[in-house]
C-alpha cells in the first residue's frame, strides 16, 4: 500500500466495530478494505460484540431477532423471517450457515476473506482493550498484527481522520 | 495490449476493486490492467476507485454480461 501518511492529500477513515454476528460484521470489512484499497488510512476500532471478529476461529451466526425487515430469497420469491425463529435452539447458526452458501453462490467475500484482506492492506485493526478484560479473551485467541488500545487511542485516530463510522 | 489480465468474472462487490488493487500493487507504473468482471456495480466502483487512486480508466465496455476495463497504472 501507498505510504499515505506522507501524502499532503491523504484521507483517513475510523471505524468503531461493536457487532459480531455475519450479517453486521459486513459493513465495516466491505468499507473498511474498499477504502484502503483506494490509499486511504483506515483504522478499525473493535469493542464489545465486535471483538469476536479479531478471534483465529470466526464461527459466525446471526439472529432473525430485532431484523424485523429481514427477507431472504426463496423459491423465486422472497420469505419474511420471522422473530419467533431466533427462539429455535441452533437457530443462530443454522441461519448463519444459510447465509453463507447464499453468499459463496453469490460470489461475495467471506468474512475470513474480507479480514485477509485487512491485513494485506494494513489497516489498522485496535482490539478494545477493556473488551478483551470483561470477556475474558487473551491476545492469544486473537489473529496476529493488531493492536490493543482504548478510547483515547481511538479518538486521536478519529480526530485526524475524515470519516468517522460507528457500525 | 495488456501487460495483464484478471478474471474478476464471478465476484461480488467488493471483490473485483480489492483484486483489481492487489494486481496493480505488482505491476510497474504505466503497464496496463486489463480486467473482466460480471457484477454491474463494478462499472461505477471501477471509475471511482480509479478517479480516487489516480490509475487511469482507459476504458469501461461490456460485452454480453461481461463488463471489461482497462486501467493504466499511475
Amino acid at each position: 500500500m501507498l505510504d499515505t501518511k506522507e501524502l499532503e492529500n491523504a484521507k483517513s477513515m475510523s471505524i468503531i466495530v461493536t457487532k459480531g454476528t455475519l450479517d453486521w460484521a459486513y459493513p465495516p470489512f466491505i468499507l473498511g478494505t474498499t477504502a484502503a484499497a483506494m490509499d486511504v488510512e483506515v483504522t478499525m476500532f473493535f469493542t464489545f460484540y465486535g471483538l469476536v471478529l479479531l478471534k483465529k476461529d470466526l464461527n459466525l451466526g446471526f439472529s432473525t431477532l430485532g431484523n424485523a425487515a429481514m427477507e431472504m430469497p426463496m423459491m423465486g420469491g422472497h420469505m419474511k423471517m420471522p422473530n419467533m425463529l431466533s427462539m429455535l435452539p441452533g437457530a443462530g447458526s443454522l441461519a448463519g450457515t444459510m447465509m453463507k452458501n447464499l453468499m459463496a453462490k453469490k460470489g461475495v467475500a467471506s468474512i475470513e476473506e474480507l479480514r485477509e484482506a485487512a491485513v494485506d492492506l494494513e489497516i489498522n485493526m485496535i482490539a478494545c482493550q477493556m473488551t478483551l478484560d470483561l470477556f475474558e479473551y487473551s491476545t492469544d485467541d486473537m489473529i496476529d498484527g493488531i493492536e490493543l488500545g482504548g478510547a483515547a487511542t481511538y479518538m486521536e485516530r478519529a480526530l485526524n481522520s475524515d470519516i468517522n463510522l460507528f457500525i | 495490449m495488456a501487460d495483464q489480465t484478471l478474471n474478476a468474472e464471478g465476484l461480488n462487490c467488493p471483490l473485483p476493486i480489492l483484486r483489481a488493487k492487489k494486481t496493480l500493487k505488482g505491476m510497474s507504473s504505466g503497464q496496463v490492467l486489463e480486467i473482466s468482471a460480471t457484477d454491474p456495480g463494478s462499472v461505477a466502483d471501477m471509475a471511482a476507485f480509479c478517479k480516487q487512486t489516480g490509475n487511469e480508466l482507459l476504458s469501461s465496455d461490456s460485452e454480453a454480461d461481461v463488463y471489461k476495463f482497462e486501467i493504466r497504472k499511475a
